[in-house]
């Protein structure tokens, strides 16, 4: 192995590690109750009620697209009517909350990593614990526990909106019975996929803060270093919830027995 | 009350610090000067535990806040008050809720007597009724001057000041200088300041600590340092360069 290569697996491990810890000081601070009322009201009111547009747009059209996609292959074997079977299942434990993360990692990761990096640069994290305040406290635990509540709220909206839009692509554009699609949906459309869709945003909803809060926190130099952390913190929040999204599909499956 | 004893510090292969020790007693006004780039401001934030030397003691009271963790520090760090270089305002903040930032978590103080509080704070920085202004709307010499309101607010024991006057008038340097002046006469604190401008050292410090070569290299009071004959020394006051660094 070349000693570049070494040099980034070692980095990566050590960026690893160092998220890890921010995850267990954050999680320490959280049950302090230490966080003020109004910092987490602004970053629900940030992180959820502004990324509502994005994330319904998204659960739209990818509801829309999915239930397409399904009649036109399933209209050749005579199942049109399982269409919406297909698009609720898909965006209830899988569409839903991996687009509605990956949307909130683009939006809010970057807005996290961009609004932190500047303060460190402009020496504002400094001043916070010059003033007494644990920037773990202050900085981070607000928007962790604000992502975690918000994102399985929005991946609910999304959801709900993209079944609504393949429902109504289905069954008034494609012309789908209506009483068999819906008899389906329902049938094969269960609350253990909602709950494992939920659970999922939730976890996404973890990972999109940390990631966002710690490469703020450890951004380089100038505007430089804001940029780079800014981009960074929307491309590993993006793989990280790729990666995770698989391992949780095959826990949650083991845990809820679906087979 | 604060003492450094034989600090190192490196950032990469680039030595910042080799073994820098003082002691500074309580009450007393220290100038720390020296060239841009040679180590001052991370030689202050290490006194205050925003940066770790990679050896050495800091004593704060005698207490050695360089194991310390992050937590521990914050008990430590509420006798401190830092004036930073850009005075570091919370943006997003009014000036009042920068000044009232340190009295956040304080249930025993209405909002009535944290109005007060930073009324008085603004009263002694000479900039009253700014308390609803963004930091955005204001010149490089009143943030800092709102910097240091938010720094003396809750009245701490020692105040660090990084770099004052530096990209200020001389106008505005001047009343920076004397509002450093009263701050340590008023409220009796312990004060360390950092800065290359000399007339801002002599006229603040009751003793002037040199920072050359990674070390101390020469401490005495403003009169002393003033009328050193070290080659060293005189050319840092009188602002020669070297013939042989020039590029």
């Amino acid at each position: 192995m070349t000693t570049s290569t070494n040099k980034w697996i070692s980095e990566w491990l050590g960026g690893l590690g160092r998220v890890t810890l921010l995850a267990r000081e954050s999680i320490a601070s959280l049950f302090t109750f230490k966080v003020a009322g109004k910092d987490l009201l602004y970053q629900v009111y940030f992180i959820g009620v502004k990324s509502q547009s994005v994330v319904l747009i998204t659960g739209a059209f990818t509801g829309m697209v999915l239930a397409a996609q399904t009649y036109f292959q399933f209209h050749k074997v005579g199942m049109d009517t399982a269409t919406l079977a297909v698009v609720g299942v898909s965006m209830c434990s899988e569409l839903g909350p991996v687009l509605t993360g990956l949307m909130v990692a683009g939006r809010v990761g970057a807005a996290i990593a961009a609004e932190i990096g500047t303060m460190r640069v402009t020496e504002q994290i400094d001043a916070l614990r010059t003033l007494a305040t644990h920037p773990v406290d202050y900085i981070v635990v607000p928007r962790l526990a604000a992502c975690v509540i918000a994102l399985p709220l929005l991946t609910a909206e999304s959801i709900a909106m993209g079944i609504a839009a393949g429902y109504m692509v289905g069954v008034h554009l494609l012309g789908i019975d209506a009483a068999y699609a819906w008899h389906n949906l329902v049938r094969y459309t269960g609350a253990v996929d909602v709950c494992i869709g939920l659970i999922k945003a939730l976890i996404f909803g973890g990972l999109v803060a940390l990631v966002g809060c710690y490469k703020g926190m450890s951004c380089g130099e100038g505007a430089e270093g804001v940029g780079r952390a800014t981009t960074e913190a929307v491309v590993y929040s993006s793989i990280s919830i790729l990666i995770a999204n698989f391992f949780l599909t095959l826990v949650l499956g083991k845990i809820f027995n679906i087979t | 009350m604060i003492e450094a004893r034989d600090l190192r510090k490196a950032f990469g292969t680039h030595q910042i610090l080799d073994g820098v020790s003082f002691k500074i007693e309580r009450g007393e006004s220290v100038v720390i000067i020296g060239r841009s780039g040679g180590g001052k401001s991370v030689l202050l934030k290490q006194l205050v535990g925003l940066l770790k030397p990679d050896s050495g003691q800091v004593l704060i009271e005698g207490e050695d806040i360089v194991p310390m963790n992050e937590r521990s520090l914050l008990r430590v760090r509420a006798k401190f008050g830092m004036l930073f270089q850009g005075a570091a305002l919370f943006d997003s903040m009014t000036v009042a809720e920068n000044i009232a930032f340190p009295f956040r978590q304080r249930k025993d103080l209405s909002p009535a007597d944290v109005a007060k509080k930073v009324s008085d704070a603004l009263e002694v920085v000479e900039l009253p009724g700014t308390q609803n202004k963004k930091p955005s709307e204001l010149s490089g010499g009143m943030r800092k001057r709102v910097g240091l309101a938010r720094a003396i607010v809750y009245q701490p024991e020692i105040v660090l000041y990084d770099e004052p006057t530096t990209g200020l008038d001389p106008i505005v340097s001047d009343s920076i200088d004397k509002l450093i002046i009263r701050v340590r006469d008023q409220l009796n604190v312990t004060c360390i300041v950092v800065t290359h401008d000399m007339r801002s050292a002599r006229r603040v410090g009751n003793r002037i600590l040199m920072l050359h070569d990674k070390r101390i290299y020469a401490s005495g009071t403003p009169d002393d340092i003033f009328s050193s004959q070290d080659p060293i020394v005189r050319r840092f006051i009188d602002g020669v360069s070297d013939p042989k660094n020039i590029f």
